[in-house]
């Protein structure tokens, strides 16, 4: 099944009393990979939440369409900063973590989990403890259970952050390649991150705050280090970043 | 190395054991204390072997009461504890009556249960039972409720149910929680066994003690106390090794090969 794309019609966000976005509007086009920049406390992760019909604390209102109308739910994928791997089961079970927690996994689950991690790079740790695992690992073992889900729709909030630099650029290869032609929708505060994995990069600022829409290098993603449209693009991603703290 | 291991697991104990003796054997003997106040650690083992016959069916009772009391209420506490986390009106309702009723002194309780249960076993598992369910009740429930939030966002994006959400994520998760105050429950059930066993019994290691004690066989009171205090040790370490099996992922990190 193709991947849907989402439309926002109507997002608002109050915290406490004051409104960090109202009728804030977005379209995130089918099997494209849009990240969101903003600063801290920009509500960019909570927007992100909400498209996941996550918990909230703060007062929150969402219209949400899907470009095939059908319902994302059961679509999508979850992926956050932290790994989230538990504990109480070995790797191999995280990555068919869904599959344990639904009821019990199947040989087939069980193929499929060892066909991801060996995707990752991974296959050797399939019986190991995650807490034996460095963090750019279990940062891999998290991407491997986010694609267990199979879902068209991958929604990830600063996925790469707690990681190394190195690692990070790894990640990105190994995630720009495994995610491909799904729709994702990446929240991260790294502009670098941004201009190397997204079609399209969007910035929440102002306040309250609109979406405004940022130009990316040419060039099929992952871009390397050494796109030459990079350093200009970064250049201007990071002005407007700083921009909105002087506005 | 196998050696330093059963050194570790058998020796340092035993040597500790002797040491206490041997302390024990040196106040007597500095102090003169009476033999029918604290008799010798010989005489204690003497007691031991000599009455083996009368300890074993005395000690069979306690152990009855001890473990049925423990079953039942880690079963009960956990069965609270699921039942807090997932109902919140029962939260709003048994949740203050549970902190409350700790503020009643247990072995003010003994009597009463006598009076409604007989001298039978009932009490006494009973008030083993009561003893240790506010300690699995309440570590129990705090586990649950203290899921990372990161774990409860997988759920519902996996589009768990309330009910799969509980038993297979938040129960996990509280299993470290829930671990301490098992091994609570574990040293403070036989207590409640003896409390009972006090109040009002014609069997049991606190019946047996009670008894030697009115008839001066200080020795063999003592001898009940050596079996009761080893069934307490067995139980904590049984407890333990279960909660070992119970959660591999916790496993010791001292050994080298893993």
């Amino acid at each position: 099944m193709p991947p849907p794309g989402l439309i926002v019609r109507d997002a608002s966000l109050t915290f406490g009393d004051r409104p960090l976005f109202q009728a804030l509007q977005a379209r995130f086009d089918a099997g494209s990979w849009t990240c969101l920049l903003g600063r801290s406390g920009s509500g960019k992760s909570s927007l992100l939440r909400m498209i996941a019909s996550l918990r909230l604390p703060d007062n929150h209102h969402l219209v949400l369409d899907t470009s095939d109308g059908a319902p994302l739910r059961g679509r999508l994928a979850w992926m956050a900063q932290q790994d989230l791997l538990v504990p109480w089961h070995r790797v191999i079970g995280n990555v068919m973590l869904s599959a344990h927690w639904r009821g019990r996994p199947t040989a087939r689950d069980r193929q499929r989990a060892e066909r991801l991690l060996a995707q990752v790079g991974l296959v050797d740790k399939a019986s190991h403890w995650p807490d034996e695992l460095s963090g750019g690992q279990r940062q891999r073992v998290a991407l491997a259970r986010t694609l267990f889900e199979d879902a068209s729709v991958v929604l990830m909030d600063e996925p790469f952050s707690a990681v190394d630099a190195i690692t990070r650029l790894e990640l990105h290869d190994l995630a720009s390649r495994l995610l491909d032609g799904r729709t994702v929708i990446m929240v991260t505060h790294d502009p670098l991150e941004a201009l190397r994995l997204a079609d399209r990069i969007l910035i929440l600022q102002g306040e309250p705050a609109r979406l405004v829409s940022m130009p990316v290098p040419e060039g099929p993603r992952p871009r390397p280090l050494d796109n030459s449209e990079l350093p200009q693009r970064q250049a201007q991603l990071v002005a407007e970043l700083r921009e909105e703290a002087h506005a | 190395m196998p050696d330093r291991a059963l050194w570790r697991r058998l020796g340092r104990p035993l040597l500790a054991l002797a040491t206490l003796a041997a302390i024990w054997q040196l106040v007597l003997t500095l102090t003169g204390v009476p033999r029918y106040i604290l008799p010798s650690p010989a005489a204690v083992a003497n007691a031991l072997f000599e009455h083996r016959g009368l300890l074993a069916h005395h000690a069979a009772i306690t152990a009855i009461e001890i473990v049925a009391g423990l079953i039942g209420g880690i079963l009960l506490g956990l069965t609270t504890a699921l039942a807090l986390a997932r109902f919140r009106a029962l939260r709003r309702t048994l949740l203050p009556l549970l902190l409350i009723s700790q503020a009643i002194p247990l072995f003010a309780l003994a009597p009463i249960l006598m009076l409604w249960l007989g001298y039978g076993l009932g009490p006494k598992i009973l008030m083993a039972m009561v003893i240790i369910y506010f300690p699995v009740a309440s570590t129990g429930y705090d586990g649950l409720r203290q899921t990372p939030q990161g774990w409860l966002d997988l759920a519902r994006t996996f589009g768990l149910s309330r009910r799969q959400q509980l038993l297979k994520v938040q129960l996990p998760a509280a299993l470290p929680a829930l671990a301490s105050g098992l091994r609570m429950a574990a040293s403070a059930a036989p207590i409640g066994a003896v409390i009972g066993e006090w109040v009002g019994a014609s069997q049991g290691l606190g019946y047996l003690m009670l008894n030697a004690n009115a008839r001066l066989q200080i020795d063999l009171m003592f001898a009940a106390l050596v079996v009761l205090v080893t069934f307490a040790v067995l139980l904590y370490f049984g407890v333990d090794a279960a909660l070992r099996v119970a959660m591999p992922w916790q496993r010791d990190r001292t050994t080298p090969d893993q």
